[in-house]
């Protein structure tokens, strides 16, 4: 046996790309989903979580705002090899994530692996998409006039985003990545019951070239958290993918109040994160800009231009 | 207005060692006290009701500034538009103290509040610098008050008075009190970021106080370090001892770097414990600042309707 005092680790939130306890210093206990919990039906203790409160909601959603310029203001290319990075350093740490996915969501080691593997894929695949979204959902517009008209995607904002509750780490990437491979900045919400790994994560992307702010994370109950987001004026959309029913359905009616963008929790409650996950969460948060340029007259002697 | 022989410190005054002895024999600040004392003021929870007292005390209290070199006449009347009414979608937001802006905008801040009770402040004397000639000085002021500035934020020459030349400094701030006449308020700036000690922004305040300043200011808002907690709080323990001393009430502004609700109300929190409830009025105190008041706003619509805000709501400066 080792004579080594053990390390604990202090997990805390990511914000503004600072490593924040909670304002309110509050923090709650996370435990291991164990196929044999014991009798309260707790699994072991893992770790102590920051209990976000609605004012690190609020510092988030500050931080995200200001990270947008310059994010949404990157070229796609740009974005694409900093999406790239943040694979490399998963890579790097997917020991550390095998490790916290296993213990989270009580699977083997190697079916934690098989979910971190296809996460880092995920992003990779993402990081991809950056500087060809725009081919795809924009381009240009055949008009009955002397004009040119084009369509270009444009990223929505600050977009808040619910992390899926089950899927701790392939979830959590799989709805982070979309939102800003397209150039919008993100607050995300943990899984309230594993949030570990998203808050490794937050130690990922601060060492990966991603500007502070681009994506913050909090930890804590999604209800408590989510509340002050959907209702906040200067968030412009939000993803629900971590909300049941009846949370989703206050939040929409708070998000429907400045007209945010909503993208509806999945039909199922488990989500089948590993499919193939096609562009819907790219566009989701996507506003089109369409522009109209005068080409002269198309008159008998054919185009001008 | 200057000393006058009826007053407690009349002979203070009287020549440049008098004005020298007494300046260097205030009492030392003890700078970890200071900083200290207003770092546990800042801790205050200030909540709920009191929290919407706060903001709308601080909003009537905002000297809403502009000044810079690209100053148009079309900004200035938006700010003034701004400062009457700050928040058009919301008719029970109290105005805003004053406009402040430079001399030759005075005009056009004076006609965008009119029939408003936003008085229009004006900086002068060769601001931020203050590195000018007396009478360069002296005309600057004139025509700022000439155009309709109800108040004057003078900058005091930190050289002089770093250079130990307080009498210099001194008639200099008479002088600038005469040129204000009786309809204008001065306001002293000085520059505390450059004065380098606590010790010499008693000193400062003092002397300001002594050559009449209606108000004493901190800084320019165009240095790296402006207004400060600990420097606010040396300033107002300044005005209460003076107070004590003459009976002549004078005025605090600090300037510059208050951009949040939370710090405006730390500054208050100051002031009530400092020198108490006869400074809680835009009289009295005033913030110098131009971000604050959006942050005010969004803050005041936060308590409104539970929602946060965003700066979609508030107008862009």
């Amino acid at each position: 046996m080792s004579d080594r005092l053990s390390v604990f680790k202090t997990y805390k939130l990511y914000v503004g790309g600072k490593f924040p306890r909670s304002e309110s210093g509050r923090v709650y206990e996370v435990t291991a989903k164990t196929s044999a919990a014991d009798a309260a039906g707790q699994g072991k203790w893992l770790a102590n979580a920051p209990l976000s409160s609605r004012k690190d909601a609020r510092d988030a959603v500050v931080a995200a705002r200001k990270a947008f310029g310059a994010w949404s203001g990157a070229t796609a290319y740009n974005r694409g090899q900093v999406l790239y990075r943040v694979a490399e350093m998963l890579e790097g740490r997917r020991g550390q994530f095998v490790h916290e996915v296993a213990d989270a969501e009580g699977l083997s080691k190697s079916k934690a692996a098989a979910q971190v593997d296809a996460a880092i894929d995920r992003w990779v695949w993402y990081a991809g998409w950056t500087d060809k979204i725009a081919q795809v959902v924009g381009g240009g517009n055949p008009v009955a006039g002397p004009f040119f008209n084009l369509s270009s995607p444009e990223p929505t904002g600050v977009v808040a985003v619910l992390a899926p509750q089950e899927s701790s780490f392939l979830g959590l990437v799989s709805v982070i990545a979309p939102v800003i491979a397209t150039g919008n900045t993100a607050v995300v919400v943990a899984s309230e019951k594993f949030p570990l790994p998203a808050l490794s994560l937050g130690e990922v992307l601060a060492t990966s070239d991603v500007p502070g702010g681009v994506v913050n994370v909090l930890s804590g109950r999604t209800a408590e958290i989510a509340a002050p987001l959907a209702a906040h004026q200067d968030v412009n959309a939000i993803d629900l993918a971590g909300a049941d029913d009846v949370l989703a359905k206050e939040l929409e009616i708070a998000a429907a109040d400045n007209l945010k963008r909503i993208l509806r929790p999945q039909p199922v409650d488990n989500a089948d994160w590993s499919a193939t996950p096609g562009t819907e969460r790219l566009t989701a948060f996507l506003e089109t800009k369409t522009v109209w340029h005068p080409t002269g007259s198309l008159g008998a002697s054919g185009s001008s231009y | 207005m200057p000393i006058t022989a009826s007053h407690a410190l009349a002979d203070v005054t009287a020549s440049d060692s008098t004005l020298r002895r007494f300046l260097h024999g205030l009492p030392g600040v003890d700078a970890v006290g200071l900083e200290a004392r207003a770092a546990s003021l800042g801790t205050r929870s200030i909540k709920t009701t009191a929290k919407a007292y706060a903001i709308d005390l601080a909003i009537s209290m905002v000297d809403l500034t502009t000044l810079e070199g690209a100053d148009t006449p079309g900004k200035v009347r938006a700010l003034g538009a701004k400062a009457v009414r700050p928040d058009p979608t919301d008719r029970t937001t109290p105005a805003t103290a004053a406009v402040c802006v430079y001399p030759d905008m005075v005009a056009v801040a004076k006609e965008a509040v009119a029939g408003s009770d936003v008085k229009v402040a004006s900086v002068a004397t060769a601001f931020p610098a203050g590195r000018a000639a007396l009478g360069v000085k002296l005309a600057d002021v004139r025509d700022a008050v000439a155009a309709g500035a109800d108040e004057v934020d003078m900058v005091i020459d930190r050289g002089a008075f770093l250079a130990g030349n307080y009498m210099k400094v001194y008639d200099e701030i008479v002088a600038v009190k005469e040129a204000c006449g009786t309809s204008s308020r001065l306001k002293v700036i000085f520059e505390t970021g450059e004065l380098a000690t606590y010790d010499n922004i008693r000193r400062a305040s003092w002397l300001g106080m002594l050559a009449g300043a209606d108000f004493i200011k901190t800084s320019t808002g165009k240095v790296a370090v402006n207004a400060t907690p600990a420097n606010t709080l040396l300033m107002l323990e300044a005005v209460r001892d003076f107070r004590a001393q003459t009976g002549v009430q004078v005025g605090v502004k600090p300037a510059g770097g208050i951009r949040t609700t939370k710090d405006a109300i730390k500054f208050l929190v100051l002031v009530n414990e400092t020198v108490g409830e006869d400074w809680l009025d835009n009289h009295w105190f005033r913030f110098g600042a131009s971000s604050l008041l959006n942050d005010l706003l969004m803050q005041r619509q936060k308590l409104a309707t539970g929602r946060y805000s965003g700066p979609d709501y508030v107008t862009v400066d």
